[in-house]
């Protein structure tokens, strides 16, 4: 089986034009991931949340839920609130915006967002 | 230093109508103008009487106290009547020998039972019905007939038919006796009701198993063989286990007398719109006052009454108006409603009653009307009182329909819109429309906040509908909705699902939601799709809506660990088992302590540990125990006759039985029981969704109640059932809760928002009243069928296993973050600053 992933590639995700530019890790092949539920990686000590939204698509943020300090957003559900593609922290059930990182019920605070890429059937994170 | 000088308020009673005082003069004197003390002939603090006969139902004597928070301005004398009041010294003196001096007093004695004098009324087994000890005593002679060693019916005669003589005799029923009404009048409720209701109510009353003799008296009391033998005017003798005598009530009003105060021609401490006595450091409240001469049966005017003196107490100038002396009644006992209001007996000049009979219904409906039907005088419903809470406050207003068509079956439906802004709403705390919308606007958005603010609806509840439609007419809407993702409710997307055969969030989302979902409505539909047998949590989508507990089946701790929780059914273990767990503990490295629910909890076991703890464990022959599931929890258990000395029944053999039966049984929230042994109740049955305690003969069954946030003991359902007839009837209690409770709804909180409550429930459940339960049962047959332990289906299952791992590109290596410290030589995870958060869990 091929999988042809178009949708996964927004406009964060292309490498950007300017600079050093991110240092792509692969973490898993995409398919390891399943729709609507995400897992952790660990990227020297930094630990990041990757999710696959029903669309196909990919993010990542931080995997440290600022409320709780514990390392668990990969093991939210996911979901939407309006339309924006959200991650509940499964400890006290903050909404994160998985695009921004933002989280919507606390305009002040957010978690780290990250680039993230499929190339040849594998899931890249980009770190600074 | 005490530097303010208080005056002495004495009370004398603690009865309902006392203790209102008492709590308004409290809210409305911050300063503590007044110190308070009451004294109250009855042992314990004031309870709610109208609420009376649910003590022989279950509910304890602690739940039908009124509520009090402690106060140092307030002293309470139990146990110790007034004797004497002297006026001169402004003294009281009580049979203990204390006194008392007042600056004001309060005298709040209520009624005495009128016992007709015939002869032999004094002998053992007459009783009047009145206070909690007349209904210990009353039960406990019903118990001893009960034991008795004869054959026949054990029965009871009530002397009276009105509201409380009905009362009575269904109390009579629910202690297995088989009692008689006999009323002198001829017609029963002959005060309320009206010949044309009091004949369908005599015949729906007998069809509720009570016998009623009507236009005939009691004239004799005898005893024979241990029995009593009450004779009638007719010459008819009735034997009886136990008489009750509940023909009316006098005035207390004997210290009034004694002190030389006026009392009305028919008895009651004459006061005047003000509530005070011809002694101006005297007033009288609720059923001993005789206001403008004529006394009051009901709470509702004793209320206010309260209300007046406690405003006249600091300063105000306040008076009795005619709306708080509404003598409206509704009765919702014995499955029969009852409701008469305003001038029901059509007394006013030039009144007109239209009327609407339908025998084979079985309701009866009468409107009071002014000469120009125009303006609503009173009623009288019998057999649906549905119209009671709109047509009652609209009493004295103009009718906004027709008269017939307003108690017309399919008839109009009178709008909330249509009272008068002084229509009052809750009669029983005298809450008119007008207050009820100012609260709303003030941002009482539920009934719960309206309650809080105005009192309404707090008493007998029956204006609650009332006050929901308010909400919804000021537009507060009332919403069911599971989330922003669906307008339905939980229990019709149950419906849904049931019904279409829809088995994946993503179509049911598709066609009956928006959006792709949340934390709120895929938890809800993953438990209805395992509710609807929908096999391996995590089979396919299903593992993608799951909370993270049911997606790792185990309990998020709040360092990111887990904790493990093997069932332990009953709470009956063996050492092999003890040993297994603590072998798995410390070889895991993992903290254990004895959980609330009579088993044993191991933390802080990181993710990818989860599989091999659970290989050990299983391979022991222990199996999930669901801590981490809205599902079964325990069924907790007392020893019972396995070794205790005073066991009726096999509490253990049970309580095991039970839990196997509904483990893994997904709910809408989760729902625990226990089996005690006997009525000392060891395992605590009471306080759980489903509780059962021996008796002699079988089990009684308890349901509806609830520790945690808000405590509520569980209430009899079905008393003395064998194994199967219980098992049948948990089956079905369990399986119409799944379908038609609210997201995150407690079986208490679901049985407490049902109309109808408790005695829809039973009809349902116990009767078939809606021939469902052939469906709740079969529905139970298949979830007993198809249980399979959650844990060893993930174990036999590579797929599964793959996503316990710590991370995708490091599965063993372990979360960096978790550290733990040991105290009390066990580790624990490192102590952090608490988080202020809200109840974990309940969050809607
Ligand atoms: C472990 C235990 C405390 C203990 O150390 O004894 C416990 C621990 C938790 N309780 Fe409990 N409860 C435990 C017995 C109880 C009891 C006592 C009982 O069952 O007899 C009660 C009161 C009885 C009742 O439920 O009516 C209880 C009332 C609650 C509530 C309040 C429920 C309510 O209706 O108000 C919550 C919050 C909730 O469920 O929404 C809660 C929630 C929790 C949670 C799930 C909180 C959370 O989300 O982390 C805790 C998870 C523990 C874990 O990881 O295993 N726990 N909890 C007990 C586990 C019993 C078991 O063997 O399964
Ligand atoms: C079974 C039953 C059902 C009822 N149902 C309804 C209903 O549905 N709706 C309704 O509106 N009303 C109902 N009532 C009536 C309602 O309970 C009374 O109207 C209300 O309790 C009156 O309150 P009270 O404080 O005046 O009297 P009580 O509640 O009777 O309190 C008076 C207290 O004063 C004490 N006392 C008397 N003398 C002395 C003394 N010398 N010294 C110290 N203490 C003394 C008494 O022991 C008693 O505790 C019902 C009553 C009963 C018995
Ligand atoms: S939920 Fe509260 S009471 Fe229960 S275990 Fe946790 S801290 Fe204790
Ligand atoms: S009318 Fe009884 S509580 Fe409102």
């Amino acid at each position: 089986m091929t999988i042809s992933i178009s949708p996964t590639v927004t406009e964060r995700d292309s490498a950007p034009t300017a600079s050093p530019g991110p240092r792509w890790e692969a973490v898993c092949r995409y398919d390891r991931l399943l729709p609507e539920r995400g897992v952790a990686a660990l990227l020297g000590d930094v630990q990041v949340a990757l999710f696959r939204t029903h669309d196909g698509t990919v993010h990542a943020i931080g995997n440290i839920d600022p409320f709780s300090g514990a390392a668990v957003l990969s093991r939210g559900i996911v979901g939407d609130r309006a339309g924006v593609a959200t991650v509940a922290s499964p400890v006290y059930k903050q909404a994160f915006d998985l695009v921004t990182g933002r989280c919507l019920d606390d305009p002040d605070v957010a978690v780290p967002t990250y680039p993230v890429r499929v190339a040849d059937g594998l899931l890249e994170v980009g770190l600074p | 230093m005490n530097s303010i000088d208080h005056r002495e308020l004495v009370v004398v009673g603690h009865g309902m109508v006392g203790h209102r005082l008492v709590q308004t003069v409290r809210d409305r004197d911050p300063q503590g103008t007044w110190r308070i003390t009451v004294l109250g002939e009855e042992g314990r603090p004031a309870y709610d009487r109208v609420a009376l006969s649910s003590y022989v139902d279950g509910v304890s004597a602690e739940e039908l106290t009124l509520p009090a928070t402690p106060d140092p301005l307030v002293r309470l004398h139990l146990g110790d009547a007034v004797v004497e009041v002297d006026r001169d010294a402004r003294l009281v003196r009580t049979a203990s020998g204390r006194e008392l001096r007042y600056d004001a007093l309060v005298l709040a004695t209520g009624s005495v039972p009128f016992v007709p004098p015939v002869a032999g009324r004094e002998l053992p087994g007459c009783f009047v019905y009145r206070t909690l000890d007349d209904l210990d005593a009353i039960t406990a002679a019903a118990r001893d007939a009960m034991v008795a060693e004869r054959p026949g019916r054990r029965s009871a005669v009530v002397v009276g038919g009105g509201l409380l003589g009905l009362e009575a005799a269904r109390a009579l029923r629910s202690l297995g006796l088989s009692p008689q009404v006999v009323e002198i009048a001829p017609r029963l409720m002959p005060v309320q009701v009206d010949e044309g209701g009091g004949a369908l109510l005599r015949r729906l009353v007998e069809n509720e198993d009570l016998a009623v003799r009507c236009g005939v008296s009691v004239t004799g009391i005898a005893e024979q063989r241990g029995r009593l033998v009450a004779t009638l005017s007719d010459g008819i003798e009735l034997d009886a286990d136990v008489v009750v005598f509940s023909a009316g009530i006098r005035p207390a009003d004997t210290l009034a007398r004694a002190a030389g105060l006026p009392v009305g021609e028919r008895g009651g401490v004459l006061v005047d719109n003000r509530c005070r006595t011809a002694d101006e450091h005297v007033w009288a409240i609720g059923e001993v006052a005789a206001l403008e001469g004529r006394t009051y049966g009901l709470v509702a005017p004793g209320y206010a009454m309260a209300e007046v003196v406690a405003d006249r107490l600091l300063g105000g100038t306040a008076t009795m108006t005619s709306a708080a002396l509404d003598m409206s009644t509704q009765l919702k006992m014995l499955g029969v409603d009852v409701a008469s209001f305003g001038d029901a007996h059509a007394t006013t000049a030039g009144a007109l009653e239209v009327v609407v009979n339908d025998p084979v219904a079985g309701s009866y409906a009468k409107l009071v009307v002014s000469d120009d039907a125009q303006t609503l005088l009173g009623g009288v419903l019998v057999g649906d009182a549905s119209k009671y809470a709109t047509l009652r406050p609209l009493v004295g207003a103009v009718l906004p329909a027709d008269p017939v068509a307003m108690i017309a079956p399919g008839g109009v439906e009178i709008g909330a819109d249509a009272l008068p802004d002084t229509a009052q709403i809750c009669s029983c705390n005298a809450v008119t429309k007008g207050a009820v919308c100012d609260a709303i606007g003030a941002g009482a958005h539920d009934v719960p906040a309206i309650k809080a603010c105005t009192r309404a609806g707090t008493s007998c509840g029956s204006c609650v509908p009332v006050l929901k439609k308010l909400l919804a007419q000021a537009g507060v809407e009332q919403s069911t909705a599971l989330c922003e993702h669906f307008t339905h409710s939980r229990a019709e997307l149950f419906e849904i699902i049931a019904g279409t055969g829809i088995r994946t969030f993503s179509e049911v989302v598709e066609k009956h939601g928006t959006g792709r979902g949340c934390d709120i409505c895929k938890p809800a539909v993953a438990s209805i799709l395992a509710s609807l047998g929908g096999g391996h949590v995590h089979d396919g989508e299903q593992a993608a809506l799951q909370d993270t507990n049911d997606h790792f089946l185990a309990n998020l701790q709040r360092n990111g660990t887990y904790s493990v929780v093997p069932r332990i059914p009953g709470g009956e273990i063996t050492p092999e088992g003890l040993i297994v767990i603590g072998e798995v503990a410390r070889d895991f490295g993992l903290y254990t302590k004895i959980t609330g629910g009579q088993r044993i909890d191991m933390f802080g076991a990181r993710v990818e540990q989860l599989p091999a703890i659970w290989r050990r464990l299983v391979d022991a022959g222990f199996e999930s125990g669901h801590a981490y599931g809205k599902a079964l929890r325990t069924v907790k258990s007392c020893v019972g006759t396995t070794w205790c000395r005073y066991g009726q029944q096999d509490s253990v053999g049970l309580a095991v039985a039970l839990e196997l039966r509904y483990r893994g049984l997904r709910a809408p929230h989760k729902f625990k029981s226990g089996v005690s042994g006997c009525a000392r109740e060891c395992a605590e049955a009471r306080s759980k969704d489903f509780g059962i305690i021996a008796t002699e003969h079988g089990w009684n069954l308890y349901v509806g109640g609830n520790g945690g946030f808000t405590p509520r003991h569980a209430e009899l359902l079905a008393s003395d059932l064998d194994t199967d007839e219980l098992v049948r009837v948990i089956d079905r209690f369990l399986m119409f809760y799944i379908r038609t409770a609210d997201r995150l709804q407690r079986t208490a909180a679901w049985i407490e928002a049902m109309d109808g409550g408790l005695d829809h429930l039973r009809a349902v459940i116990v009767d078939d009243s809606l021939g469902i339960c052939a469906d709740l049962e079969a529905a139970m047959e298949t979830h007993v069928a198809g249980y399979a332990d959650e844990w060893r289906g993930v174990l036999d299952d590579p797929a599964k296993l793959e996503r316990f791992v710590s991370f995708v590109n490091a599965p063993d290596a372990p979360d960096p973050t978790i550290t733990f410290v040991t105290e009390r030589g066990q580790p624990v995870p490192v102590p952090r600053e608490p988080v202020a958060v809200g109840m974990p869990g309940v969050r809607r």
